[in-house]
């Protein structure tokens, strides 16, 4: 342990480095190794926050915040001509999944990583380490090795990738002894697609779907931090009813997926009348999308410097009726979820997860509010319009199935309030605007962190002087949500592990890529 | 509860009545499948779907699938929990490296006769992911694909679509 006392030292002092310039809106310095491994002694002290950790040709970045004041962020970069570097997850495990999916991605070894395991490469993808530049042997194709369990009695499931239900892939190896879980262990990286690699040299407009094709239930929020990060680049302003219409199509997808989660979660707990109810709930949510911008979910409708589908009055009128109806019924559910103990069995204190652990790996979304955490990025760093909406952000102590839930449950009220405040407020303008400022002569960097529906995705981009995307990182929240999973089912039985994961509910395309 | 077990009972049900146009394409394409074999089966297919590497959005629709308002099953058409009770093999995604191998298992696990459907832009051709190192060219790069139901993602009403086409007699 260091002598120094958090609250009395600024985080950031003496975190030194030449600044580079043409990195907005937060700034970015390229720092020595004894700054990197004093920032990644600060991580693990809880003085500063990782908000992410990303690779490219022999350099790795770290973007990290202010533990006690998220809109202070910082991005440190450090060269690695030699491909090696000193690991962050050695002494803050947050970032080991990171690190590892840097060292398949780039071939930059981390120094002192204690889990040297490839992560995204399963030795399938006939190249090694494919976004290094030169790409020469392969991973050989070698039994990937689980953590080992000892114990009398302990036997293992292994679960997927291909499971029973509608379902993205992912592996699950449950010990248990008896019906406890003893440890799960998760493996990822079934749905890389290597989104990475597509969009270097992509230009904007591809560059901008397959962003909002990184995790669909997301699409919109996907979109928007890669909207945001593109416009911090270039100092591009998108007009004010864009600015708007993004809101209210965030809002419109973030009280469709909570409610299919809140009937999701119930029919997990056998209780499928739930589903039912909020399934409908769901449809008509997405039908007004489809009515007012012409696409069930969104997708590619927030592009940067604009959104390409205006919403005219008779829409926002039908969205008005659509959200008086929702308040309505869903209050009903509510209701329902309340007053039915036999569910509540299965979701209070079931999946516990420590506010101190997600603290610790900075969990966004209602996983960290549902422990205590209170981050919501519409607030902290903040983003237009939402500095002029009035809304409330759930915190939850308890950290169960039942408090996850219940932070949906206030959520789906707060967007329903914010969309009221939205179409109420909605200014006139145009919807979007070609590039006025000079698109530089040299490169230009940006970086966004805005709140989807399961928590802060971070967007960071490099733009060349031709405009196309020389380097660009999406962070989904899962990163720092998948680790946790494994910790809150422990001592659980193995019959809770599908409720307990579907209150997790983390993305498996949005963190494979 | 009783209360709203009470007003489904009085309400109108949100089951829509189908009216979905058979998109001729749609209907060639199911006309090719092996016809004695689909009579064997009567009008009743039991699906299943692998997800090889999706972004879950087309995940969401077929889920949707299953809502009142589409309600699969009264078409006979269920989805079920695992391959060796299936008919049909739904593929989303571009085929990604990583999960071709379990693909091609879950495929090798069902009983003959078995139909394979691509859902999705890249399941149907990979999609915007094609020259992607992690992944194959879409579904049929891997397996016989009989049926191709297209959209990014499809919407529950042209998965209907796709899906009755099989067992329109």
């Amino acid at each position: 342990m260091t002598a120094r006392n958090p609250s009395l030292t600024d985080p950031f002092a003496r975190l030194n480095g030449r600044i580079v310039a043409e990195h907005r809106p937060w700034p970015r310095i390229e720092v020595q190794a004894d700054i990197w491994i004093d920032a990644a002694d600060r991580l693990s002290h809880g003085i500063l926050n990782l908000l992410g950790l990303w690779g490219e040709s022999q350099a790795v970045h770290m973007a990290v915040a202010d533990t006690n004041d998220p809109n202070r962020i910082l991005v440190l970069s450090l060269a690695c001509p030699d491909g090696r570097y000193p690991s962050v997850g050695r002494v803050h495990p947050p970032a080991i999944r990171l690190e590892r999916a840097v060292a398949d991605l780039f071939a930059l070894v981390p120094v002192g990583l204690p889990d040297t395991r490839a992560w995204l490469d399963h030795g399938k993808w006939g190249v090694h380490a494919p976004l290094a530049p030169p790409q020469n042997d392969v991973r050989p194709d070698e039994e990937y090795g689980f953590l080992p369990v000892e114990g009398e009695n302990i036997h293992q499931l292994p679960v997927g990738p291909v499971h029973a239900g509608i379902i993205e892939p992912g592996h699950f190896r449950i010990n248990a002894d008896g019906e406890t879980v003893v440890r799960l262990e998760e493996r990822l990286g079934y749905t890389h697609k290597g989104i990475e690699s597509l969009l270097q040299g992509a230009d904007l407009e591809r560059a901008a779907r397959l962003a909002c094709r990184c995790s669909g239930d997301s699409t919109v929020a996907y979109g928007l931090a890669f909207a945001h990060a593109v416009e911090a680049a270039l100092g591009w302003s998108p007009p004010v009813r864009a600015v708007w219409l993004r809101a209210l199509m965030a809002e419109l997808e973030r009280l469709a997926n909570h409610l299919g989660d809140v009937g999701a979660i119930c029919n997990d707990g056998g209780f499928a009348i739930m589903l039912a109810h909020c399934s409908v709930l769901r449809e008509q949510v997405l039908r007004e999308a489809l009515a007012c911008f012409g696409h069930r979910l969104m997708m590619d409708r927030i592009v940067p410097g604009g959104v390409a589908a205006d919403i005219d009055p008779a829409g926002a009128a039908r969205i008005t009726a659509l959200i008086a109806d929702i308040r309505r019924r869903f209050q009903r559910l509510v209701e329902l979820y309340d007053t039915t103990a036999s569910l509540q069995d299965r979701t209070v204190g079931t999946g516990m997860l420590r506010p101190a652990l997600a603290t610790q790996f900075g969990a966004g979304g209602f996983v960290g509010r549902a422990s205590g955490r209170r981050c919501d990025a519409r607030r902290w760093p903040g983003y237009a319009p939402y500095d002029e909406l009035d809304f409330e952000i759930p915190v939850l102590e308890e950290g169960d199935v039942n408090a996850r839930l219940w932070i949906r449950i206030r959520e789906v009220e707060q967007s329903i309030g914010l969309i009221g405040q939205i179409l109420a407020k909605l200014p006139d303008s145009p919807i979007r605007t070609e590039n006025g400022g000079s698109l530089a002569n040299a490169a230009s960097e940006g970086m966004a962190i805005v709140e989807g529906f399961r928590g802060d995705i971070l967007a960071w981009v490099r733009i060349d002087a031709t405009g196309r995307i020389e380097r660009c990182h999406l962070r989904d929240p899962s990163w720092f949500q998948w680790p946790l999973l494994e910790a809150a089912i422990e001592g659980n039985i193995v019959a809770d592990f599908p409720i307990c994961n579907k209150s997790f509910n983390c993305s498996y395309s949005g963190h494979d890529l | 509860m009783r209360r709203t077990l009470f007003e489904s009972l009085t309400r109108r049900p949100f089951t829509e009545k189908l009216a979905i146009p058979i998109d001729p394409e749609i209907a060639r394409m199911a006309a090719e499948l092996d016809v004695k074999a689909r009579h064997r089966l009567g009008r009743s297919l039991s699906l299943r779907l692998v997800d090889a590497g999706s972004c879950n959005a087309c995940e969401l629709e077929l889920n949707a699938l299953s809502n009142p308002y589409y309600d699969l099953e009264r078409f006979g058409l269920r989805f079920v929990a695992s391959p060796r009770h299936a008919d049909v093999l739904l593929v989303t995604g571009p085929v990604t490296k990583n999960m071709r191998e379990a693909l091609l298992r879950t495929y090798d696990a069902m009983p003959a006769p078995k139909w394979v459907v691509a859902v999705g832009d890249c399941a149907a051709c990979g999609g915007l992911y094609a020259d992607s190192y992690a992944c194959e060219r879409g579904a049929d790069a891997v397996l016989p694909i009989n049926l191709r139901i297209v959209g990014c993602p499809p919407s529950p009403n042209q998965l209907l679509e796709g899906l009755l086409a099989l067992i329109a007699s």
